[in-house]
C-alpha cells in the first residue's frame, strides 16, 4: 500500500480572491505582518501495491486529468 | 429540428433551457442523462446551468469527466453545435472543449442580476441574428464566472476573434479578463457563456434579447437587422 499526498496550488499570477479574503480576516484577528495568503487543496490518496515509481506516474496522470486544472493550477506529488 | 439537453445531477437550469428550446423550435428537446454514452441526432446540444455534482473539486470538473460528456465531445468533433450556459460553460472548459477556466468572482459574491452584453463577433453561427457590437440585455446568476486564460491563450482567442460576448462597459459582474462573457471553439461550433440567454426568449420574460443565440444556431434567425 502506498500513501501519497497531492498538493494543488494556484499558479503565480492567477488572482486568488479567496486567499485575499482570508488574508483580510487574519488581519482583522490582529495577525500583523501577513504578506500574502494563497489557498490551495490537499488530496491524500491511498494506492494498492508498492511500486512507488509507477505510483508517482499514475498520481501525476490523476492530477493532469482531474485533480488539478493546469490552466490555473500547479500540483506536486509526494509519496510517504 | 432536434435539440438535446444534457442532464447531470445538480443542474437546476435544465427546465428553463427545455422550456426555451420548446418555445423556439416548437418541439421539446430530448434529454440525455449523465450515464449515457451516445447522443441522439441533434442540430444543437446544450449543457445547461446549475451546480453539477455540487461544484465539488472545481465547478464543472466532475461533470466534465462523466460518460455523457465524452459523447458531447465526439459530437462536437463531428461539427455538431454545442452550447454551454453558466455551469455548462464551466463544464465545457473543464472538458477541454473550450480554452481557459472560470474562477471565483473577484467580489466573492454570488451575482444574480441583469447585465449588458456586447456582441463582440456577430459572424459566429451563434450570433448571426445580432449586429456587430449590438448591446443586449441578459441575466447572470453565478459565483464562479471570472473567465481566466494565460497570456498566450488569451492572445490566441482574441486574435482569432473567438470572444463572442463581452460584458458591456461597466457591467462586468465577476472580474473576467477582457470583460469576456462568452467564447467559441477554434472550429466555431462550441459556444460557452456565463449569462443565461434562455431566460430572455419570450415577451413574458420581459424581453427577447437572448432568443437570437438559439435562432442563429438553429437557422431560424430572420435577416440581420442593420447595425
Amino acid at each position: 500500500m502506498i500513501k501519497a499526498r497531492i498538493v494543488v496550488t494556484l499558479k503565480n499570477g492567477v488572482l486568488d480572491p479567496q486567499g485575499k479574503a482570508i488574508e483580510g480576516a487574519l488581519s482583522n484577528l490582529g495577525f500583523s505582518g501577513v504578506g500574502g495568503v494563497r489557498q490551495g487543496k490537499v488530496f491524500d490518496v491511498v494506492l494498492d501495491g508498492d511500486d512507488k515509481a509507477g505510483a508517482k506516474e499514475r498520481l501525476s496522470q490523476m492530477c493532469e486529468k482531474l485533480l488539478a486544472n493546469t490552466v490555473i493550477e500547479n500540483y506536486s506529488v509526494e509519496i510517504a | 429540428m432536434n435539440t438535446v439537453v444534457v442532464l447531470l445531477p445538480g443542474l437546476n437550469r435544465d427546465r428553463d433551457m427545455i422550456a426555451a428550446l420548446t418555445a423556439i423550435t416548437g418541439k421539446a428537446p430530448k434529454t440525455v442523462w449523465q450515464t449515457e454514452t451516445a447522443l441522439p441526432p441533434a442540430d444543437l446540444v446544450v449543457v445547461p446551468g446549475g451546480f453539477s455534482f455540487g461544484d465539488y473539486l472545481r465547478c464543472g470538473a466532475i461533470a466534465a469527466r462523466s460518460p455523457v460528456m465524452r459523447a458531447v465531445a465526439e459530437a462536437a468533433a463531428k461539427g455538431v453545435p454545442v452550447l454551454g450556459v453558466c455551469n455548462g460553460f464551466q463544464i465545457l472548459c473543464e472538458a477541454g472543449l473550450l480554452p481557459g477556466a472560470l474562477m471565483r468572482n473577484t467580489s466573492l459574491r454570488f451575482v444574480c442580476r441583469e447585465v449588458k452584453l456586447s456582441v463582440a463577433n456577430a459572424a459566429t453561427r451563434f450570433t448571426t441574428a445580432y449586429a456587430e457590437n449590438q448591446v443586449i440585455r441578459c441575466p447572470v446568476a453565478h459565483h464562479d464566472g471570472n473567465f481566466f486564460a494565460d497570456a498566450e491563450t488569451l492572445k490566441r482567442i482574441e486574435g482569432e476573434n473567438r470572444v463572442v460576448f463581452r460584458y458591456a462597459e461597466g457591467t462586468n459582474p465577476n472580474g473576467a479578463i477582457n470583460d469576456i462573457a462568452g467564447i467559441v471553439s477554434a472550429e466555431g461550433n462550441v459556444l460557452g457563456l456565463m449569462p443565461h440567454p434562455e431566460n430572455l426568449v419570450e415577451p413574458e420574460h420581459g424581453g427577447t434579447d437572448g432568443r437570437g443565440v438559439f435562432e442563429s444556431v438553429l437557422g431560424l434567425a430572420p435577416a440581420k437587422a442593420a447595425a
